[in-house]
């Protein structure tokens, strides 16, 4: 037992993927020419006033719903305000004190248990541009199409107990959130970012110790070695007799730690005060109800379906269920094959593989369901082998081609004529008198290599269970 | 004299084709080349703009086009609402060329309602102020005596239509920016009620105040020009999803059975004694035209002041935060970013303007903001409850618009005293109520303000009661002469 307790919680901000920004029309695509996605409302000119986008409203409940917030009736915007080039107006516009939702929870599973982790709350505001730095330029350029894209901020409580459990929630809250649908969460470009408030308390200790708060942490490998870091640097403090500091910390990724940024004493006072120019927001219970009534069925509900429906092995449903892309491929390609377990072996074999070694989701490549479940067909007629299913399955990815065409056209059916498999054994036979010695002598494994011959020989192509039929037949 | 038309005047002789569009422009525009030297109302005169818009309206009259309400009608803004392509000041240094990409509302709809923009007028820095005085560019003059004050911050508006330098020009209206200067030049001014008329394209100064309104010459135009900018704004998100009323259908129904309440605490120590006895007699007109009056109290009107001076300026320190130097207006000269945000605004703001900012930044910073910002914004609900009573039994309520007539420039030089001159019309705007003020008799050759309070949205009722009064006053037809003093002293 450690001699210290971690206390850690999350702030999550996830970009909401709305067609339109969240106080005025211009769209919120991504890698347009500079300034080109703005107006007079995002650019924050004098006279310039916010319109709210309900559908902005409609995905952060959304996100409410589905980490099971209660969503307040009464919601109101408020100004964050600080002085920066990438912020037009000096200040977001943000939800202070009446966020749109509260008091839920998160469960994610970790070494076989179920951790259950309190989400304070969920509030919507808006992005800030993008500066861009010339190398030796003494001036910078400020890109605002990115201004005003709508953002939700899941702030949890401080209920995670390890750097582990904290990348376990945020591969949770990613999965659930994708599932709704109102975000692409992707870290790695910037739809999904994270900070964290760290501290650690001596084991058994009820009170919390001083926090410190992580920023700039872009990954969710990033997450785990910046809290591991930064426990291990609030440890050494403590261990030398020190005081941990409250102040803001920014993760350096290159060199593998976290460094000050600013002291309790150095923090922004953001004088958060309602916005006079948006009217507050009024949730009215029926729509909150549509809202949840929309919401697609969360990766819980389906992992114990597919144990119960199914009869998938737990662990099979949760790597599933992980994904809503492959959770959703999974359940169309059983529309067309019966076999779940087949399914799932596909999706977690040479599928899972391609697509970890490509870095996608299975939505990106250009197989599909009804392929899959082609050849799986193929595989049970027997018409192709399961060694042949591999070669079959990297030209599905990279052409898209029909499995049974793909079989056809490099003549890959496999060969279950007696006589022609016969033929290619007697074959191996005479030219292996070594090991045919060696099964004859009780060396079993032999067999192995002498099947393996065949198959080179049949280019893959030969029944295997045959061939080990007929090659014992033939040396018995 | 064509430039002294009204806009119904205006309205009719075109209608009558005894003049042309251009005729009235030029007119508007050799008036403004005769007297804005003196008055200097105008920041920017958009001269070719105006010539070539009156061309086109005389073009669509002559090929019988059915027109736009109010056809060929010079006007002016005050330079804090956004003309697309025009310089827009707000009178500050800050906002240094900046010509904005777009329109504001009220301008789009005064351009479908055919009008002729003559130009931008001054105002208080930002409109923080009651004088004009605190302008970066100049000092406005009262047509009635160029050494005093027009009143402000739309000080530029109500002088250019007090000197017959256009027939109509909206202001904005946030603690009695309308209705004071109206007072002071003896011209109507009204505040819509919050939400009445959109704010899109007003360059904020405190957002949950300020409201734009018309600047006229007699009652019948206020309504002309209420009629054209009133209205919901899907842009506006404050701005109130309700039909205005035709607010000329009214006019005439006179103020028989009509309830003026008059609150004691406008008639107090601080009002100037002639100021309460024009008022004063003003509401017996009322009375005699058929209106009943009573003293009522709004117990809170004390507090309205104080409250204004934490809430208005603790959304204006919010919202003057993006003339940070970074995308337009004025830049100054800095090694570092820090020192460039310092310097800008150290150097782009006037003295008034940084010191609302300081109070407003002081109001919301943490540990203060309940002790200022939050009481200041429960005892609001208490001053706006107070006006809700009265209202539940009377129609309107009848003030004074200020405490005095227009002062000489350069003599109000403690803020405190300056902020004084809005005792009247602050609560109005605190409750968010529509108020007008229109002249009621003169002291010394000054005019005096009369304040007409009205329920929300209940506009039409204020300009009932205004244009009875008017019509039985007279007083609208009186003008300054504007031939007498001479060019105000260098400043
Ligand atoms: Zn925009």
């Amino acid at each position: 037992m450690s001699k210290y307790a971690t206390v850690i919680g999350l702030e999550v901000h996830i970009e909401l993927a709305t067609a339109s920004k969240i106080f005025c029309s211009c769209p919120t695509e991504f890698g347009k020419e500079p300034n080109t996605h703005v107006c007079p409302v995002c650019l924050g000119l004098p006279g310039s006033l916010p319109v709210l986008n309900r559908r902005v409203v409609e995905f952060a409940i959304k996100a409410g719903l589905a980490l099971n917030c209660e969503i307040p009736r009464f919601a109101k915007f408020d100004r964050k305000n600080y002085f920066y080039p990438d912020l037009p107006k000096a200040y977001q516009i943000s939800q202070y004190d009446l966020p749109l939702a509260v008091s839920g929870y998160l469960e994610f599973a970790l070494n076989g248990e179920t951790k259950r982790v309190g989400i304070t709350r969920v509030h919507i505001e808006e992005d800030a541009g993008k500066l861009v730095h010339g190398d030796f330029a003494d001036y910078s350029l400020a890109d605002y199409n990115r201004t005003g894209v709508p953002l939700i901020e899941i702030v949890s409580e401080p209920d995670l107990r390890s750097p582990e459990e904290a990348k376990a929630y945020l591969e949770k809250l990613k999965s659930v959130i994708q599932y709704t649908g109102i975000s692409d969460v992707k870290m790695e470009e910037g739809s999904l970012r994270c900070d964290a408030n760290v501290s650690i308390m001596p084991a058994g200790s009820k009170e919390f110790g001083t926090r410190s708060e992580i920023k700039n942490m872009n990954s969710f490998k990033a997450v785990q070695r910046g809290l591991v870091y930064e426990v291990d640097r609030q440890k050494e403090v403590l261990e030398a007799g020190g005081k941990v500091v409250q102040e803001t910390r920014r993760w350096d990724e290159h060199k593998g730690i976290t460094f000050s940024m600013r002291s309790k004493e150095e923090a922004h006072d953001y004088r958060y005060f309602p916005d006079p120019d948006l009217v507050p927001i009024i949730v009215e219970h029926d729509w909150v109800e549509e809202i949840r009534q929309s919401l697609p069925e969360m990766p819980d509900a389906r992992r114990t379906r597919y144990v119960s429906e199914w009869g998938l092995p737990e662990y099979d449903a949760a790597v599933i269920t992980a994904s809503k892309a492959m959770s959703d491929f999974f359940e169309a390609t059983l529309a067309e094959y019966h076999d779940a377990k087949a399914v799932a072996n596909s999706l977690m074999g040479e599928i899972l593989k391609y697509l970890n070694a490509h870095g996608i989701e299975i939505h990106q490549t250009r197989l599909t369901p009804s392929h899959l479940a082609e050849l799986l067909k193929l595989q049970t007629d027997g018409t192709i082998s399961g060694k042949i299913a591999k070669t079959v399955f990297e030209e599905m990815f990279s052409s898209g081609k029909k499995p049974a065409e793909i079989v056809k056209e490099q003549g890959l059916v496999q060969i279950s004529d007696k006589d022609a498999i016969a033929a290619i054994v007697e074959q191996v036979i005479t030219d292996n008198p070594k090991s045919v010695e060696d099964f004859k002598a009780g060396t079993e494994k032999a067999i192995g290599f002498l099947v393996g011959q065949v198959m080179k020989i049949s280019k893959g192509r030969a029944n295997p269970e045959m061939v080990n039929q007929l090659l014992r037949e033939k040396l018995r | 004299m064509l430039e002294e038309c009204t806009v119904a005047e205006a309205l009719k002789l075109l209608g009558k084709k005894e003049i042309s569009a251009l005729e009235l422009t030029e007119a508007a525009l050799h008036r403004v080349e005769a007297v804005d030297e003196r008055i200097k109302a105008f920041v920017t005169v958009t001269r070719n703009e105006a010539l070539a818009t009156a061309a086109l309206v005389d073009a669509k009259r002559l090929s019988g086009e059915e027109m736009p309400p109010l056809a060929g009608i010079p006007m002016a803004l005050k330079d804090n609402m956004c003309t697309k392509g025009v310089l827009t000041t707000c009178s500050s240094k800050i906002l240094d060329n900046f010509k904005p990409p777009y329109d504001a509302t009220v301008v789009e709809l005064l351009r479908d309602a055919g009008t002729v923009l003559l130009g931008k007028t001054n105002l208080d820095e930002f409109a923080m102020g009651s004088s004009t005085e605190n302008s970066a560019l100049f000092t406005t003059r009262n047509p009635w005596d160029v050494e005093r004050v027009p009143g402000g911050s739309s000080g530029g508006s109500a002088a250019a239509v007090a000197a017959d330098e256009v027939c109509f020009a909206l202001g904005s209206d946030t603690g009695g920016s309308i209705r004071q200067p109206a007072a002071f030049c003896g011209v109507v001014g009204l505040k819509p009620t919050y939400g009445r008329v959109s704010r899109y394209g007003l360059i904020a100064f405190a957002s949950s105040l300020d409201q734009i309104g018309p600047f006229t010459k007699d009652i019948w135009d206020c309504a002309l020009v209420m009629n054209a900018i009133a209205g919901y704004d899907s842009r506006d998100t404050t701005s109130v999803p309700l039909a205005s009323p035709d607010y000329t259908a009214q006019l005439l129904g006179g103020v028989k059975g009509l309830r003026i309440g008059v609150p004691k605490e406008y008639f107090a120590a601080g009002i100037d004694r002639d100021v309460r006895n024009a008022v004063q007699k003003a509401l017996n007109v009322l009375v005699a035209l058929g209106a009943e009056a009573e003293e009522i109290s709004l117990p809170h009107t004390d507090y309205g002041i104080p409250v204004y001076y934490l809430i208005a300026p603790a959304e204006a320190s919010s919202n003057l935060a993006r003339y940070d130097g970074v995308q337009y207006g004025y830049r100054a000269e800095a090694d570092n970013l820090l020192e460039m945000y310092k310097k800008t605004r150290s150097q782009g703001f006037g003295s008034e303007v940084k010191r609302r900012i300081m109070l407003g930044t002081y109001a919301l910073s943490s540990g203060y903001y309940d002790a200022y910002y939050l009481k200041a914004l429960k005892v609001r609900t208490l001053i706006k409850q107070d006006f809700d009573e009265a209202f539940k039994k009377f129609d309107l309520i009848l003030t004074p618009t200020a405490p005095s007539t227009a002062f000489p420039v350069g003599t109000v030089e403690d803020p405190l005293t300056m902020y004084l001159n809005d005792i009247c019309t602050i609560p109005v705007n605190l409750a968010g109520l529509p108020a007008l003020s229109m002249p009621c008799g003169f002291v010394n050759n000054l005019p005096v303000g009369l304040q007409l309070i009205g329920k929300p949205f209940a506009e039409a009722t204020i300009l009932q009661a205004a244009y009875a009064y008017e019509q039985h006053s007279g007083l609208a037809k009186k003008k300054p002469v504007l031939s007498g003093k001479g060019v105000p002293k260098d400043e």
